[in-house]
This record gives C-alpha cells, sequence and structure tokens, in this order.
C-alpha cells in the first residue's frame, strides 16, 4: 500500500492543456465508479483548481497505478499521451502527503496564501466522498491537510497581508472610515481594476453609486450595469461634496481634478474625509490634492508598492509555513506506519489463539473428565501466558523504531512468529529443489 | 492598611499595562478582555483606597498632591472602563493603563499628607467642583490620547508607509468619533467644575474671580477646548487639526494641575513638601 499523487499544475503545463484537462471530467460519477473500479486502486480522489489538475490515490502497487492513472488522463478529448507525460509530475509516499498539504495550505500556488484553493480541495472532497471514493487513510489524509491548511493561516501571517491592488484600496478605505457601510462611491470612468474595486466595496456594504464619464450616453449604460446614478463630467465638483469613495479610471490626458477644486469641495462637505484612488495612467488626479487635511489620494504606484510589500511580507513566512507542512507530513508518516502495524499484531494474536486452543484441546482429551470450573481456570492460564508473553513484541512493534526502513522490523517480526505460512512453504520448496 | 489597598491597586495597574501591551503586539483578544478585568479589580482596589482616606480625613485626600493625583487616576480608569465598555476602542489601553499605574506609582513617591486644609474648603459645593474638574480632566486626557493615535495613524495614511503600528491602531473616523466625544463631555465638566468652583468662591470669599494662577491657566485651556469644539461644529474643524489643538489644549491643563501647584503659589496649591 503506498499514497501516489498524479498532476499537472502551472509550472509544468501549458494553459492550453490544462484547459482541455479542465473538462477530463465531465461525469464525476462515472469517472469515480471507473477509477475506483481499478484493482490496484483502494482509495482515490482527484481535484482540479485554476491552475491544477491532480490525482491522488492509495495504491496496492504504485507502479500499476500510475499506468492506469495515466491511461486515465490520456483518455481526455484532444489530449496527446506526448505533450500529457511531459508535463505530469508524480509524487509517492511522504512526497504525495507533503504535496497535498503544500497545495492545500496555498504554498504552491501562483498566488502565494490565497484561500481559494482549500475550499475547491473542501469541494472535490465532498464530492469523492459521496461518491465513497475515499476510504480511512485518504479520509485522514484530507482532514489532515484542512488543519494543517488551517495552522499555516492562524500561525503564519502568510495570508494576512493583502496582495491585489483593488482588496488593498478597500483596505485602505477602511482605515479611514471604518464602517463602509452607507458610503457613496463615485466612479469616474470604468476598467477592470476599477470594477474589481467596486465589487470590493459592494461587499462591504457601500450605498450609492454614482457614475460620471465623458459621454454621457456610456455613463447612463455603465450606470444601468452597476445600478447607479449617471452624471456627466461637468457635474463632477458637485457631486463631489456627496460622495466619500472616488474611484477614477479614465484615459483623460489631463487632471479632472485640481488641487483647489477638491479644496473648495472639502470646504463644503464640512470637512468629512475624502477617499480617492486614481488608477489611471496617465493620472487623473492632480497629485497635490493628497496634501489636503482629511483627503486621501492613493495611485496606482501607490497601490502597487502596498501589494509589493505584501508579497515579501508573504514570502517572508513561507519559510515557516514549509517547516510546519514537513512536521506534519512526519506525523502523518507515523500515522501510516502504525497502521501498517495491525495486520502484524493481529496475525499474533491470532495465531496465540489457534495454539492456545489447540494445545487445550489435546490437553483436554488426556485429563479425563474436569469440572467446568477446572476447564475455565486451564483456558484463562492459557489467556494469561499468551498474553504476556505477546506484550512486548507488540509494544515494540507499535513503536516503529526504523523510521526509514519500517519494513525490516515488520518483516523480522512476521517471519519470527511464522505469519506468513505461503512464503515460508515457498521458501522451504526453494530449498528443497 | 492603606498602602497594603494602594499596592494591590499598583500591582494590578501593572499587570493591566502587561495585558494590553501584549494585547497590542499580539492582537488576541483575550489578552484585552484579561487587561480589561485586571483594570476593573485594580479599580476597587483603587476605590477602597479612596474610601479608607476619605473617612480617616473626613474630606477627600486632594489637599496634597499626591492625594490629588489619587483621584484623578481614579477618575480616569473609571472613565476609561466606562468608554472601554460602551465604545471600545481597544488599543487606548495600551496608553491607559501604563499611564494609569504611573501616577499611582508618582502618588506613592510625592508627598500625600493630610495636609492642612482651611475648614473653609470643605462643603458640597467644594465637593461638585473637584469632581467635575477631576471628570473634566480625565475625558480631555483620553481626548488626548485618542488625539497622539490619529496623529500617528494619519500620518501612516498619509505618508503611504505602513508601519508598526498601521495594523494595530483603528481606523480614523473611529479615533476622531472618540476624540469628538470626549472633548464634548471633558469640555462640559471643565466648564461645570469652572462655574462651581466660581460660584463656591463668590459664596465664601465674596468674588468670583480671584487671578489665582490655576484659575488663568484653566481659563486658557478652557478657551483652546471652546474654540475648537465651535470650529469643529460651524466649519467642520476634525482630524489632524482637532487632534493637534486636543494635544495642545491638554499640555495647557497640565501645567494648570502639575507645574501651578509646584512652581506657582495661590489658594489652589497643593500642601507643600516636606510637611506632613
Amino acid at each position: 500500500m503506498n499514497l501516489l499523487l498524479v498532476g499537472l499544475n502551472q509550472k509544468t503545463a501549458s494553459l492550453e492543456l490544462r484547459e482541455k484537462l479542465a473538462g477530463l471530467i465531465p461525469d464525476l460519477p462515472a469517472a469515480y465508479r471507473s477509477l475506483k473500479d481499478f484493482p490496484e486502486i483502494a482509495e482515490i480522489i482527484f481535484y482540479s483548481t485554476c491552475n491544477r489538475v491532480e490525482l491522488l490515490c492509495l495504491a496496492e502497487e504504485p507502479a500499476a497505478a500510475l499506468e492506469r492513472l495515466r491511461a486515465f488522463i490520456s483518455g481526455a478529448p484532444e489530449v496527446s499521451p506526448e505533450a500529457l507525460s511531459a508535463s505530469l509530475y508524480q509524487h509517492q509516499g511522504p512526497e504525495a502527503v507533503q504535496h497535498l498539504f503544500r497545495v492545500a495550505a496555498s504554498l504552491d500556488s501562483m498566488v502565494l496564501g490565497e484561500p481559494q484553493i482549500l475550499g475547491q480541495i473542501k469541494e472535490a472532497y465532498r464530492q469523492a466522498t459521496e461518491q465513497q471514493a475515499t476510504g480511512p487513510v485518504l479520509n485522514r489524509l484530507l482532514h489532515k491537510a484542512f488543519s494543517v491548511a488551517k495552522r499555516v493561516r492562524t500561525e503564519t501571517g502568510i495570508g494576512d497581508h493583502a496582495v491585489s491592488v483593488s482588496y488593498i484600496a478597500v483596505g485602505l478605505a477602511r482605515k479611514v472610515f471604518g464602517e463602509l457601510a452607507g458610503m457613496t462611491v463615485l466612479l469616474l470612468g470604468a476598467g477592470e481594476m476599477a470594477e474589481l474595486a467596486l465589487e470590493h466595496l459592494r461587499a462591504q456594504g457601500v450605498g450609492r453609486l454614482i457614475v460620471a464619464n465623458r459621454t454621457l450616453e456610456r455613463g447612463l449604460r455603465l450606470a444601468e450595469r452597476y445600478q447607479g446614478e449617471a452624471i456627466s463630467l461637468e457635474e463632477l465638483e458637485e457631486q463631489l461634496c456627496g460622495a466619500d469613495i472616488l474611484i477614477s479610471s479614465t484615459g483623460s490626458e489631463t487632471y479632472l481634478l485640481r488641487r483647489d477644486q477638491v479644496r473648495a469641495a472639502m470646504r463644503r462637505r464640512k470637512q468629512r474625509p475624502l477617499f480617492l484612488i486614481d488608477i489611471a495612467v496617465p493620472r487623473d488626479l492632480d497629485p497635490a490634492i493628497n496634501d489636503l487635511d482629511n483627503v486621501y489620494l492613493y495611485n496606482i504606484d501607490d497601490l502597487q508598492e502596498v501589494a509589493e510589500q505584501g508579497w515579501q511580507r508573504r514570502r517572508q513566512e513561507l519559510a515557516r509555513a514549509e517547516r510546519l507542512v514537513v512536521e506534519e507530513t512526519v506525523k502523518f508518516q507515523d500515522w501510516l506506519l502504525t497502521l501498517e502495524v495491525y495486520p502484524t499484531i493481529i496475525g499474533l494474536k491470532e495465531k496465540a489463539a489457534a495454539i492456545c486452543q489447540a494445545e487445550l484441546k489435546k490437553t483436554l482429551s488426556q485429563l479425563g473428565p474436569i469440572s467446568e470450573d477446572q476447564r475455565q481456570s486451564l483456558e484463562v492460564l492459557l489467556a494469561s501466558v499468551s498474553q504476556k508473553l505477546l506484550h512486548d513484541p507488540i509494544i515494540f512493534l507499535k513503536r516503529n523504531h526504523h523510521r526509514k526502513n519500517p519494513h525490516l522490523e515488520l518483516d523480522l517480526a512476521r517471519r519470527l512468529f511464522n505469519l506468513d505460512q505461503d512464503r515460508q512453504t515457498e521458501e522451504s520448496e526453494e530449498e528443497e529443489s | 492598611m492603606t498602602d497594603y489597598f494602594l499596592y494591590l491597586t499598583l500591582a494590578s495597574y501593572f499587570g493591566a499595562t502587561v495585558l494590553w501591551l501584549a494585547f497590542f503586539l499580539a492582537q488576541r483578544d483575550s489578552l484585552c478582555r484579561w487587561g480589561a478585568w485586571t483594570m476593573a479589580a485594580g479599580l476597587v482596589w483603587h476605590t477602597l483606597v479612596l474610601l479608607q482616606r476619605t473617612w480617616a480625613y473626613g474630606y477627600l485626600p486632594v489637599a496634597a498632591f499626591g492625594g490629588a493625583l489619587l483621584l484623578f487616576d481614579w477618575v480616569l480608569v473609571a472613565a476609561f472602563l466606562l468608554l472601554n465598555w460602551r465604545y471600545p476602542i481597544r488599543v487606548l489601553g495600551a496608553l491607559v493603563a501604563p499611564l494609569a499605574a504611573l501616577i499611582i506609582y508618582g502618588s506613592l513617591i510625592l508627598p500625600r499628607g493630610q495636609g492642612t486644609i482651611s475648614p473653609l474648603l470643605r462643603g458640597f459645593w467644594l465637593t461638585a467642583h473637584i469632581g467635575l474638574t477631576m471628570g473634566g480632566y480625565a475625558a480631555l486626557t483620553l481626548n488626548f490620547l485618542g488625539g497622539i493615535f490619529y496623529l500617528i495613524q494619519e500620518r501612516q495614511l498619509k505618508a503611504k508607509r505602513f508601519g508598526f503600528f498601521f495594523r494595530r491602531l483603528p481606523s480614523l473616523s473611529q479615533l476622531d468619533t472618540l476624540n469628538y466625544w470626549c472633548l464634548s463631555i471633558g469640555f462640559l465638566l471643565l466648564t461645570g467644575g469652572i462655574i462651581t468652583g466660581s460660584l463656591y468662591a463668590q459664596h465664601t470669599l465674596g468674588r468670583l474671580w480671584s487671578w489665582d494662577p490655576k484659575e488663568v491657566l484653566t481659563m486658557l485651556a478652557w478657551l483652546i477646548y471652546a474654540v475648537l469644539l465651535h470650529e469643529r461644529l460651524t466649519v467642520g474643524w476634525r482630524g489632524r487639526r482637532a487632534a493637534w489643538l486636543a494635544i495642545c489644549g491638554f499640555l495647557v491643563l497640565l501645567v494648570t494641575f502639575v507645574g501651578a501647584n509646584l512652581w506657582m503659589s495661590g489658594y489652589h496649591s497643593f500642601a507643600k513638601f516636606g510637611k506632613p
């Protein structure tokens, strides 16, 4: 029994190939059924996130299982086996465990520490359990992966530092206003980043939205799309009195707002704070505006610098997170080893019980008639002798002295007590021949 | 016996200081909760100290500077706990707790004897005068501490450098609201203190105003706060400007409370050093 992980991600496979594989599993139940039918595979789960497709299984014979999984992936339409084999990676045993932990904790992703991946794996696990594709080992492994991800989040600051510009803008607005509920947002022009920021702001419960555009017609369309009110640029100064947050991203060549305009507006606003985000290049807002009291102006460079700091912090935390992952991998491996010991322990106990029964039978036939009480005392005697004799070997096995090569000990124990009858006969046959 | 309670108070406030500072560094909610409870325990001991002294002297123990500090500290801690309960700006504890502990420590060093107190200076009006003024001082001290936090946070947002404090301090609007409330309440109490003091002076000395250094300085601080409040309500002086003015006002109050007693003389002065 060994854990085997096969997959590809953004580092090994082109976007094109990943796109094709994203549609690898159109029918989830059917896919799980066919995978479970392979005799080499005991337990399996697969998951795909934005940038990866991976299959993780518990296999009787890893080599055979690997072939099965490769064949399964190549079965996707329009995928050439050559392209695939170049981009597939595989991990076995502890490496597979460590890889899963790193993926779940988002240490292996493009955006280090992003929280979505854990959710996607959780969802994949839910589906796998619904199909009854997982068993005791994968169940424990996946739950462990979730707890490792949680530990990484709480014990290292890897997810604490914002790295996306729009999210940073919202965080700054919160540091100015506290609660954003009921704030009025003024959108100057529109673009991808402005839209993202608006989405984040909406999630924080901002109230009114005003959209200003050079052409009123396009402004009206935008306003309709975001459920806001449209105004023309001429009204901008006037509307500035009512707005709290302004996001500007027009293609204008000149400043749309100058310092004195904002200063006049601030006087009319009775100095209520104003938060301005200028993500246009060239800039829409005069940088001198930031000198005014209670006005906070951030342009795209400012925001990107904060993002870069966030990246640096996350990278600093990476080493701690990796150490945590290694620690947990070792722990899980230990658990797996104890799992392997159990069949041997059960074999030992069964063998002892069988010997006791056989000897009891023999003795009873020689003793002649005895009372039921005497018979019971004999049974207790045999049971306690065998138990005491086995106690130390069992403890010895459970302790796993050889972390590097645990099978040595297990093998020795099995041979010592002759638990594998078949092998014994094979060996003796070999000797004879 | 009194000192026994006083040391307990001191220990509690130092404990609270450690907890609040740990909260400030680690940002764990439980630390701040424990900090508040430790401080509340300290306040109970503190109350016992004051009650015991009042009972022993027969009047509020404010004749000596040390005693006055004790009373001020009590009001400050009580005001902070009240604020922490109703409008929690939790980082404030990281400044209030050490301040409270230091004041207790100071009162241990400074003379705190019974002093000589004229029988003239007793009675309900005087107690009201002292109580209101102390309440005003406490609220305006909180305003001052909030102003410091505001300036730090505002500086970071303006300079776009986000250091150690950025994540740990609350938003500007929360700090500004805190400052506004403390200013309003503090101003009202201080005004009340001045009025009761004047009325009492009229009643006992026959004049409302006697150019005592403490009176003059208090009036100056009161004027600063009055201007600040007025401008805030009419043209919206808030944020940085308000924080700076609050700090100026507080410094004047500090000179009034400490300096006027140590270096200038007047009938507001506390018992001199060395006298029992």
